[in-house]
Order: C-alpha cells, then sequence, then structure tokens
C-alpha cells in the first residue's frame, strides 16, 4: 500500500474507499455454478463419447467428429469445462500463494493455458470437421 | 493479499488440516479440489486429443498408443472417477444453492453418495469399455 505524506491528510473513509470487494464476486459465482450445472449433461456425454472414440481408429474417430451434433458438442465440452476449471484453479491459486507475484504470475498462467488449449482444441476439432478425412 | 489488519494486533489464523478430526463433508471438500486438479490435467488432454487427431493418422496413433498404454488408463480410470465425483458435487451444490441438505446427517449422506457413486460409476463404465472393445 502506497504510504504517501499526503496520507496523513486523509480521513479513515478515503482510505477504506477502493479497498473493498470489487464487486465482481457475484459474476464468478454465476460464471461458475452456471458452467457447472451445464457440465452434468456434458460429461456425462463425454463419457459416452469416450467409450465410443475409444474403440474407433484414426478414421472412424475422424467421421464421428465430422457427425454436426458431436463437433458442436465436443467444442461446448471444452469449451464450458475450461471456463469453470479457469475459474476453479484461480481459486485455488488464490487461497494457497498469498504472495503478490507469485499469485499474480500464476492467475495469469492459468488464464493463458486455459485459452490457449480452447483454441487449439476447438481449431483441431473444426479442422477435423470441415476437412475430413484425406 | 491487502493488508486488512488496518494496524490492530495480529489476529489468530483459521485452524487449518491437522487441527480438524477427518469427517465425510471435509474429504468430499478436498476430494472435490483434489479432483477439479486432475480434470486440468484431462481437458488439456481432451485437447492434446484433438490436436493430435487434426495432425494426422501418426500423431493420433502415437497419442492414442500413450493413452492405451498401463500408465494412460491408470490415469483415464482417474479421469473417470473425477468426471462422476464432480457430477455428483455439482448436484450436491446445486440443492445447497437452494438452501436445502445442509444437516449434519443429510450433508454426510450425500457426501457419502458422492463418493460411491464416483467409485461405482466408474467400475461400470470401464466394465461397458471393456465388453464393446474399447480397451
Amino acid at each position: 500500500m502506497a504510504h504517501s505524506t499526503s496520507g496523513r491528510f486523509r480521513t479513515p473513509m478515503s482510505r477504506a474507499r477502493g479497498l473493498g470487494a470489487s464487486h465482481h464476486g457475484v459474476g464468478h459465482f454465476i460464471t461458475d455454478r452456471v458452467s457447472s450445472v451445464a457440465l452434468i449433461p456434458l460429461t456425462l456425454w463425454g463419457l459416452f463419447a469416450g467409450l465410443r472414440l475409444a474403440s474407433l481408429g484414426f478414421d472412424g474417430a475422424s467421421e464421428w467428429v465430422a457427425i454436426p451434433h458431436n463437433t458442436v458438442l465436443l467444442c461446448l465440452l471444452l469449451v464450458v469445462a475450461l471456463i469453470h476449471l479457469k475459474g476453479a484453479v484461480q481459486v485455488v491459486i488464490e487461497d494457497y500463494f498469498p504472495n503478490f507475484m507469485t499469485k499474480t504470475v500464476l492467475v495469469l498462467a492459468n488464464l493463458f493455458v486455459c485459452v490457449l488449449g480452447g483454441a487449439l482444441g476447438v481449431v483441431s476439432i473444426l479442422k477435423v470437421a470441415f476437412t475430413g478425412v484425406f | 493479499m491487502t493488508d486488512t489488519s488496518g494496524g490492530l494486533p495480529e489476529r489468530p489464523l483459521s485452524p487449518h488440516l491437522q487441527v480438524w478430526r477427518w469427517h465425510i463433508t471435509m474429504t468430499c471438500s478436498i476430494l472435490h479440489r483434489a479432483c477439479i486438479m486432475a480434470l486440468y490435467v484431462g481437458v488439456l488432454l481432451l485437447a492434446g486429443w484433438a490436436l493430435a487427431l487434426a495432425s494426422g493418422p501418426e500423431a493420433y496413433a502415437t497419442y492414442t498408443g500413450l493413452l492405451g498404454s498401463f500408465l494412460g488408463k491408470l490415469v483415464l480410470f482417474g479421469l473417470t472417477v473425477a468426471v462422476l465425483f464432480n457430477i455428483a458435487y455439482a448436484v450436491r451444490q446445486t440443492v445447497w444453492d437452494a438452501g436445502k441438505g445442509f444437516t449434519p446427517k443429510v450433508a454426510d449422506m450425500s457426501g457419502a453418495c458422492a463418493i460411491a457413486f464416483a467409485v461405482v460409476g466408474a467400475i461400470v463404465v470401464w466394465v461397458i469399455a471393456a465388453q464393446t472393445g474399447a480397451l
């Protein structure tokens, strides 16, 4: 916290202002809860999809991914799971790393990993879906 | 972290893991957090799978070969448990959001059900996998 000389002339109220909740908490909570509810059917479908895909080879898997509802559900599963996990892992980081620098670096790394993973996954799924098996 | 002491003497921290008697609601909470970390790896494995599929047959064969190895199967079984536990936990938390299920008896029971669902469900999924030739 900055302790400038002007701090001596500030009232306790003005010092306290801006240090409280950022009022984004409700948004985080709703994102967490809504994504968690959406993931109930999506992950159940994901288990079914995993069972299906495990018995298919490269050609079979490519054809399976190219079926429109599979393409969409696979992308949704990946994106919604990453949104949910990004928030969840951020909470874990904020709980265990009180040091400001470490915490900031880890929170940013978490965000970058999630966005990169999501982008790579979605583009790959769409590539297979649109260009098909060669 | 923001300094909230406001110049007051240091206050005691809240008691941590080692001073609590283990009980099922606490086990579920810790297990949920562990599952979150496992699923973080799991969802990146899913992205990697998509990338391997988009990269062609050789890359896909290598990737599924890794997933199909003994260690890969162990990881996938663990992820199956984690997915099912999180599904049960999401239902449990949604009930909590409605303001219900907080009495110690019900909270203990729903916790035990979540763990049982995850373990039994994972075994069922893998038995189905074995029977459909997915293993």
